[in-house]
């Protein structure tokens, strides 16, 4: 790994100073496209906080990632580039770990970056990456701020909260109006930092244009030790529906406390649920897990590209969550874009992000079409935990399963 | 906001006294070894996080429950608490106590990264076949493996109780805290004191573990949620007094769970620092605590 | 003015890093280490000069943090007066804890756990207000320029981040060479003694408590300069508390050099044990955890304590071999 900015030596240096002098004014820098040989691997800033409080999304995430690159170098790499190079980075969980991953990967020469994981930490290091001019795309991040700087660089293939909530909000009237309209009352639960808080309170602008009455929106920290006192809560209003939005062990707490104490609803909704789509709490806790409704990130069911990587991913021991589908996807999009560019050069790598109409991921999305960095075709999908395995529900054209609600007592 | 209701008031109050216990289990090794040893013990989390793990893979490989793991893990960590002081911690410090607390620190970190390291960062549970059983107390259902931990911190406080000042080694540990000088000149050997008490507050984390494990999770960092609010009842409590750590925990409990209740979850983590603070400002000995 | 010249000296020097390190990622990594460095300095007025060891220093370096974000998101004020307030306000909140805390006589343990008390009483408040965005944090606009206080390139940064740890650096040596340092070191070996000979411990404390807040809150105005976000993890958490206390003594606590010292070799450990360790999670922290270890175990006066003994018995061996010699004249 190279420390200098210029990776090359002082007298090629001085030879190209045109080049020296504009990247210096501009403070970016370029990478002419001469010394990228045929055959050169072509490196990819692989960036996830594989340690700290988020370590274990953060594992999923470079796992996900990971795996997207062997499988495009086992087919021969990028045409016309070469193979892709894995910069592997940890961004400890927090803003400034992040921040420092992003300068060691442009001095190391990456062509871009993909990862963050959390809203906060992806914030630091896309403005990070900004200065260099070096394309950035987000895995997961739900922020709306991310994509609303103007940052060029900046792009993200997931959807943003208010993509999600109101997509969560529409299909619940959906599923509500579908079953008769059994539902009224809504007590929302949420983690207090930036993505329940953030979810919390686009929920409370838009549930009752849809016809809905919140009881209460209840905050928590993360981590929360006892979820007693919030069940107490519920069973004293006695909502229809319990909407969460934490991550999985608070929301795996919450689940089980709500069983101990015997709280009967119509229906446990959660947007952006830590633990609800997920196959770990399916299968460690099948009672609480039924019939749970998700509105979260999710593969396309009907692509085999995403069985195949689902049977691959669970082959290995591990669950097939988000993280690892979004992370794959993600890459893909950037290999094609490397082709499409035919160059490692950032500006043209940007442009052919920006530009880019590529189906060859694993969610339901649809081609990528980015406005102003975030991908327009992202939306979140609606799942259930139907006969111990979690169904997609709605959209009908990704849907493998019709939604059951009310909950059965 | 329909809370008050006298139903709600009284589970609440319940909640927190179950709560309430398990914070004690966690608190009273710790007002052992800060009584002693005059330190704040950082590593107490780390320790409890490991203890988890232990009564994890005590149930997924041995097969043995939870309650009965106690009687396993309970002197293995005694063990482990004791050669931790006695080995590292003691001579690494020299004596010094603001060394103490740097040097638990250090250990803190290594122990919950050796736990990363060896088993990844993913929450893992075990499903007892009890742990969703309930008792029906009305309005509210008391989860049973809560109520037995409530029990259970009452024999291990008498246990410690007993050991402190009907035994030897209690009072020799009464001694050192007093007076560490004039223990040693009467001939105690204050390392191996330390180093006992250690092991019994690494011990009494082991209890807190098994008794933990059925309603909780267990990843390298789940400890650190536990250990503020097992200083603050050191404090609330007074140093080196059971009975108070155990007072305090009970009081602890049933104030969060409170003010929780009125303040939401988020802001009624505040309810204990506010008295934690107020303890300080007021009465610093604490409830039960011996004159500085 | 000699008793700045080593201050002046090591500024210089640092100063020139810039024009000849040209990695972003190394001057990236120097500014963060000395924004940690005058965190730590702060805390070491207190702490190191004064023995009063605080684990809530969180508390002044998130005020600093959050007090000039706030003013340049909510009321528009400009980023360079911003700063200032948020120093005002870590002093003004040293104040207000110093006195509650030495009023009630805290001392030693009680005390750090009466700041950390704090600091965790700031933090759940800012996760819940809604003046700091309560859960999602408060996020300051990108606006590259001088008159906003933010910079294209790092070097500026860095040459900041140094001028605020030479202030801190001349703060702190001035302390040692004053009255007033005299009194607060008196009350650190003694501060029953101090009182019997007439230092009025607690107005000292306090005054160094004031000065500490206010350092610490430096380093916090300028993290969210840097980074542009603030939440109340990151402003509050017990991490910036650890960082705070570490390095000063790690590096010599109650010494001028010694947070600075501290910050850079802790820092460049946790660099050297990501390299040495490589890509797996976990390994490098218990490498760093256990060099703390040895550390406290082998030289438990920081760095320039050990530095200072190692002298003390390279010169004792070269005296007693002098006086050998000149032994063997005396007869």
């Amino acid at each position: 790994m190279s420390d200098q900015k210029f990776p090359f030596s002082r007298r090629q240096f001085l030879t190209t100073t045109a080049v020296g002098a504009a990247a210096a004014a501009t403070g970016s820098v370029v990478m002419p496209s001469v010394l990228r040989a045929q055959g050169a691997p072509v490196k990819l800033g692989v960036l996830h906080p594989v340690t700290g409080a988020l370590s274990y999304s953060g594992q999923q995430g470079r796992l996900g990632a990971t795996l997207a690159i062997e499988e495009i170098n086992a087919a021969g790499g990028i045409k016309g580039l070469g193979k892709i190079e894995a910069v592997l980075g940890d961004a400890q969980s927090t803003p400034e770990g992040g921040t420092a991953e992003v300068e060691k990967m442009n001095s190391a020469g990456v062509a871009c970056i993909v990862g963050g994981y959390a809203s906060n930490i992806c914030l630091a290091t896309t403005q990070a990456a900004a200065r260099y001019e070096l394309p950035y795309v987000v895995d997961v991040g739900v922020a709306d701020g991310i994509v609303t700087r103007g940052l060029k660089n900046t792009f993200r293939f997931g959807p943003g909260f208010g993509v999600i909530a109101k997509t969560a909000l529409a299909n619940l009237a959906a599923i509500n109006d579908q079953a008769g309209k059994p539902a009224k009352t809504v007590m929302i639960v949420h983690e207090d930092s930036l993505f329940g808080s953030g979810l919390a309170k686009l929920l409370n602008a838009q549930l009752p244009q849809q016809g809905f009455q919140i009881l209460e929106t209840i905050p928590h920290p993360t981590p929360t030790r006892d979820f007693n006192n919030v069940v107490l809560k519920i069973k004293a209003q006695n909502p229809d529906i319990v909407i969460p939005a934490n991550y999985y062990n608070e929301y795996v707490l919450l689940a089980r406390t709500m069983r101990q104490q015997q709280i009967k609803l119509k229906g446990i909704y959660s947007v952006l649920g830590g633990a609800a789509s997920s196959y770990k709490f399916v299968k460690e806790f099948p009672e609480a897990a039924k019939f749970i409704m998700d509105c979260n990130h999710w593969f396309d069911p009907r692509s085999d590209k995403a069985q195949a990587l689902k049977k691959n991913v669970e082959g290995k021991g591990q669950f097939f969550t988000y993280e690892v589908y979004m992370n794959y996807s993600c890459v893909y999009l950037i290999a094609d874009a490397l082709q499409r560019a035919a160059s490692a050069d950032r500006a043209k790598l940007t442009a052919a992000l920006a530009s880019s109409t590529f189906s060859g991921h694993v969610m339901p999305y649809g081609p990528t079409k980015f406005v102003n960095g975030q991908n327009e075709g992202a939306a979140p999908v609606n799942t259930q935990v139907l006969d111990n395995d979690i169904k997609v529900i709605l959209p009908p054209s990704f849907a493998n399963a019709k939604p059951v609600f009310p909950m059965p007592a | 906001m329909p809370v008050l209701s006298p139903a709600i008031l009284v589970s609440a109050v319940l909640n927190g006294l179950l709560t309430g216990a398990v914070y004690a289990l966690v608190a009273l090794g710790l007002t052992l070894i800060y009584g002693v040893l005059h330190i704040i013990n950082f590593a107490h989390g780390a320790l409890l996080s490991a203890a988890l793990f232990a009564a994890f893979f005590a149930f997924r490989l041995l097969g043995i429950d939870p309650y009965v793991a106690i009687f396993l893990l309970t002197p293995l960590f005694f063990a482990f608490g004791y050669a931790l002081q006695r080995f590292i911690i003691g001579p690494a410090s020299h004596r010094d106590d603001r060394n103490m607390l740097l040097v638990t620190l250090g250990i803190a970190v290594i122990i919950e990264n050796a736990l990363l390291y060896a088993f990844r960062a993913d929450t893992r549970t075990i499903d007892v076949p009890y742990a969703f059983e309930t008792i029906n107390f009305g309005f509210t259902f008391l989860a049973v493996p809560r109520v037995v931990g409530f029990a259970a911190v009452f024999v291990v406080a008498l246990a410690l109780w007993l050991i402190m000042n009907c035994s030897d080694i209690g009072r020799a540990i009464r001694a050192v805290g007093k007076e560490r000088l004039g223990a040693e000149l009467a001939g105690i050997d204050v390392a191996h004191v330390y180093a006992m008490t250690f092991g019994l507050g690494t011990a009494c984390v082991a209890v807190a573990a098994c008794l933990l494990i059925p309603n909780y999770y267990v990843n390298p960092s789940v400890g650190n949620a536990f250990v503020l609010v097992a200083f603050t009842i050191v404090v609330l409590g007074g140093m080196g007094s059971v009975l108070g750590a155990l007072i305090g925990a009970l009081l602890i409990g049933v104030v969060e769970s409170l003010s929780g209740l009125f303040l939401g979850e988020s802001l009624g983590q505040i309810g204990i620092f506010v008295i934690f603070i107020a303890v300080l400002l007021v009465r610093p000995n604490g409830l039960f605590g011996a004159r500085a | 003015m000699k008793t700045l010249a080593p201050i002046v000296a090591v500024i210089a020097v640092l100063a020139a890093v810039p024009f000849v390190v040209q990695s972003n990622a190394t001057l990236n990594f120097l500014v963060v280490s000395l924004m940690v460095a005058l965190a730590g300095q702060g805390w070491n007025i207190l702490g190191g000069y004064g023995g009063q060891y605080s684990f809530g220093h969180a508390a002044f370096f998130g005020t600093g943090a959050y007090v000039t974000c706030i003013l340049q998101v909510r009321y528009g004020v400009n980023a360079w007066v911003g700063f200032g307030a948020g120093i005002a306000a870590g002093a003004a909140l040293g104040g207000v804890i110093g006195a509650l805390a030495f009023r009630s006589g805290l001392r030693g343990s009680y005390f750090a756990l009466v700041t950390l008390a704090f600091a965790e009483v700031l933090r759940i408040i800012a996760s819940v207000a809604p003046i700091t965005g309560a859960g999602v944090g408060t996020l300051i606009k990108l606006d590259l320029g001088a008159q906003t206080f933010q910079f294209q390139s790092r070097a500026v940064f860095y040459w900041v981040i140094l001028g605020l740890v030479g202030v801190s650096l001349v703060i702190a040596r001035l302390i040692e060479r004053s009255r007033f340092g005299v009194w607060l070191i008196a009350v650190r070996e003694n501060e029953d003694a101090a009182e019997a000979l007439g230092v009025n411990a607690r107005s000292v404390k306090s005054v160094a408590m004031i000065i500490s807040g206010a350092v610490t809150a430096a380093a916090g105005c300028f993290y969210a300069q840097y980074f542009l976000f603030v939440d109340s993890g990151i402003a509050y958490g017990t991490w910036i508390s650890i960082e705070a206390l570490l390095t000063p003594i790690i590096g010599g606590v109650g010494t001028v050099f010694g947070p600075l010292l501290g910050a850079l070799v802790v820092k460049s450990l946790g660099e050297g044990a990501k390299l040495v360790t490589g890509d797996v999670p976990g390994l490098d922290l218990i490498l760093y955890g256990a060099v703390l270890v040895l550390v406290i175990w082998v030289a438990p006066g920081g760095l320039i304590g050990g530095l200072a003994q190692l002298r003390k018995r390279l010169m004792r061996g070269a005296t007693r071999a002098a006086a050998s010699t000149q032994g063997a004249g005396h007869g």
